[in-house]
């Protein structure tokens, strides 16, 4: 395969079966769509837009693809009425101003200085570089833009821009252009349909909760103090609770923070007291607790170590 | 494309499973063709599960569309059954004309008598948009229909995190240094700028169920109105036995194109209501996330539940905390004599911010109004 045929690849992956092991080495366990999602975005340098509910480890796959390449991880959290000055680039206006007063000092604000000046105002070292430029100039790199349906919609036409061919023109610059384009993941909670031109750009992905056995197989990863029991506990417990009717039902992110907090307590294993005394680390809401209260944890443990 | 002769021709087969897919309601444009061709070319074209996943993550743009793709491709390449082929309707709804005036007038007949009373001078037009949609003959609601397609629904504005160019605010500093390099290093004043204004989301749910059929037409014009002439994004919702977002549908230009896509959307056209349930589905799906946050929320139902109204009452509260404004619009608030004795109607009532009419084209008129702001605080907790 050519240098070009293979994008971003790194040595020895020859298809998907071959990412996903990598992957796994590096803590993140991927099921087959996911592993193949990640393949063909290094592969034909496509953006990877991932949707699903929180928690389901869109974030985390970008930083386990950072590590696998040895690239940064470049983040842009996205939020209500962000634009260029916060995602591409911005002038360093103090600086500037330092700039301009020393050279008036100088008596250099003359006519025939003032387009000089104006050079040196708008020059490389008064620009500051915001993630999406950081992430172009950057080779390789690792561009996570997250939670892209906080921003507007003049947001989204903005990153459409940029995520088309890789290219930023500054105007008092000039263009810069990603000879290797970013590896560009694109995250969305869906708390509103993103526009059909951006997703066209990317190759689309739905992140569903994992399957029980990944559960178990992802906390005993992550966490490797916890033993089997306490895994297998824990992940039961928790696919309970999504079947549960909630309003917000818990991710794999919360699945984690539990074995945690009952790793810090010292447990070995789930019984229905530490259950509900370290229930605020999976459900955040009021309704949702009253509601896992009512159930029988006893029982359902049991049901957990009988299957 | 590489080789791609072995034992069948990619191309002509995505292409294929691509037109299937477009007929079935998925765009899959021909970039998206193009790109599931290369992806293809990426892959193992024999393995099943590799086309698959070339397929689904190159030609379907949402959530909504993998259920329609994983049947689409389960029929093309055979092999499994396709389990949800079934659930389609054996005959597609079709959009009619409301029901019958005569059965309307059967319960509704006094209040059409009553509005006929009108002064003579008043235009006809003025007579329309006061009477009851409900008590219309076939050539009123055509006229209805073309003074509804004139609708504007302005939404209420709130400051956004965007700045803009103002005369006050905080200093813009990229403009300030254009004009002071300009000036030669002096400026008589700064620039600046502050955050702009822009209409709240507005967020409307049609109640399509039997005991409003006499309305639903009006207000899914009014809906499909809102969201073209209005500069408030707006998000368009259908419940009756099940909850259907036709935001998509309404973004025909053309109404009478917008109501075939929409009914042709709604599977559960004049079926019962269970409100509370489908306002606790959009609520799961679209509203937590986001969509209901600082929106303003217009319910469009008659409240009549046949479900458990202390679980509308609960979603409503949700409902409540998460929106900026609910606004309830219910049509048979205009009758003599009524009082909110529908359980459902009792129960969403603590939550509800406005509660409004929503009967005639002036009633809908007002109620735009009170989506962008006017007259605040007209509850009747009855």
């Amino acid at each position: 395969m050519s240098a070009e045929r293979r994008g971003l690849l790194p040595e020895g992956v020859e298809g998907p079966d071959d990412l996903r092991r990598l992957l796994d080495d590096h803590g993140y366990l991927a099921d087959d769509g996911l592993a193949t999602a990640a393949y063909l975005g290094l592969a034909l340098s496509r953006p990877l837009f991932l949707e699903g509910e929180a928690g389901v480890g869109k974030t985390a796959l970008a930083k386990a693809l950072a590590d696998i390449l040895g690239a940064p991880l470049i983040r842009l959290q996205c939020y209500e009425g962000i634009d260029a000055a916060q995602a591409l680039y911005d002038w360093d206006f103090p600086r500037q101003l330092l700039h301009l007063r020393t050279a008036e000092a100088a008596g250099r604000a003359q006519q025939e200085d003032v387009e000089q000046l104006e050079d040196e105002l708008y020059s490389r070292r008064f620009l500051v570089a915001r993630p999406l430029l950081q992430a172009l100039e950057t080779s390789p790199s690792v561009l996570l833009v997250d939670e892209v349906d906080r921003a507007d919609d003049e947001f989204e036409a903005f990153l459409l821009e940029v995520l088309s061919d890789f290219t930023v023109s500054i105007p008092e610059l000039g263009t810069v252009h990603a000879d290797v384009p970013p590896v560009a993941i694109v995250t969305s909670n869906r708390t509103r349909e993103v526009h059909d031109a951006l997703k066209r750009r990317c190759l689309y992905h739905w992140v569903e909760h994992p399957s029980f056995e990944r559960e178990v197989a992802i906390v005993r990863r992550r966490l490797p103090e916890a033993t089997q029991r306490l895994a297998t506990e824990v992940a039961h417990a928790v696919q309970q609770l999504r079947g549960q009717d909630l309003l917000k039902p818990p991710g794999v992110a919360e699945t984690l923070d539990w074995t945690e907090a009952l790793l810090a307590l010292g447990a070995q294993r789930l019984d229905p007291h530490l259950a509900t005394m370290t229930l605020g680390s999976v459900l955040k809401y009021r309704e949702d607790q009253d509601r896992a209260r009512g159930l029988d944890f006893g029982g359902l443990l049991a049901e957990a170590r009988g299957g | 494309m590489g080789d791609s002769g072995a034992a069948y021709d990619v191309t002509d087969t995505v292409v294929g499973l691509a037109r299937t897919l477009r007929a079935a309601g998925v765009e899959a444009t021909p970039d998206r063709v193009h790109e599931m061709v290369r992806a293809l070319d990426r892959l193992d074209g024999a393995r099943r599960s590799d086309v698959y996943w070339a397929g689904r993550l190159t030609l379907c743009g949402s959530a909504d569309d993998i259920a329609r793709y994983d049947d689409v491709f389960a029929t093309y390449f055979g092999e499994r059954p396709a389990p949800r082929a079934p659930q389609q309707a054996a005959q597609r709804p079709q959009l009619r004309l409301v029901a019958s005036p005569d059965a309307e007038s059967a319960t509704g007949g006094d209040a059409g008598a009553e509005r006929d009373a009108l002064p003579a001078a008043a235009s006809a037009t003025e007579v329309l948009r006061e009477r009851d949609i409900a008590s219309l003959d076939a050539a009123d609601r055509a006229a209805l229909r073309r003074l509804l397609a004139a609708f504007s629904l302005p939404g209420e504005r709130r400051r956004t995190r965007r700045l803009a160019r103002a005369h006050r605010g905080r200093v813009d500093q990229a403009r300030t240094m254009r004009l002071l390099l300009r000036a030669g290093g002096e400026t008589p004043h700064l620039a600046r700028r502050d955050r702009r204004e822009r209409p709240r989301r507005v967020v409307l749910l049609v109640d399509i169920s039997g005991s409003m059929s006499a309305y639903a037409d009006a207000l899914l014009r009014f809906a499909h109105a809102a969201s073209h002439r209005g500069r408030a994004p707006t998000e368009v919702f259908t419940i009756g036995t099940r909850l259907t977002r036709v935001t998509r549908e309404m973004a025909h230009r053309d109404a009478d194109a917008a109501m075939a896509a929409a009914a042709h959307a709604i599977p559960d056209w004049s079926g019962g209501t269970r409100l509370g349930e489908l306002l606790k589905a959009f609520l799961d799906v679209w509203g937590q996330r986001g969509m209901a946050r600082g929106a303003v929320v217009v319910v469009l139902s008659d409240g009549w539940e046949r479900g458990d109204p202390a679980l509308l009452g609960e979603q409503m509260a949700r409902l409540h905390r998460l929106a900026h404004r609910v606004v309830w619009a219910n049509p048979r608030k205009a009758r003599p004599g009524y009082a909110p004795l529908a359980a459902g109607m009792a129960a969403a009532l603590p939550s509800v911010d406005d509660f409004v009419e929503g009967h005639s084209l002036a009633a809908l008129e007002r109620l735009a109004a009170v989506v962008a702001g006017a007259g605040r605080r007209e509850v009747t907790h009855a």
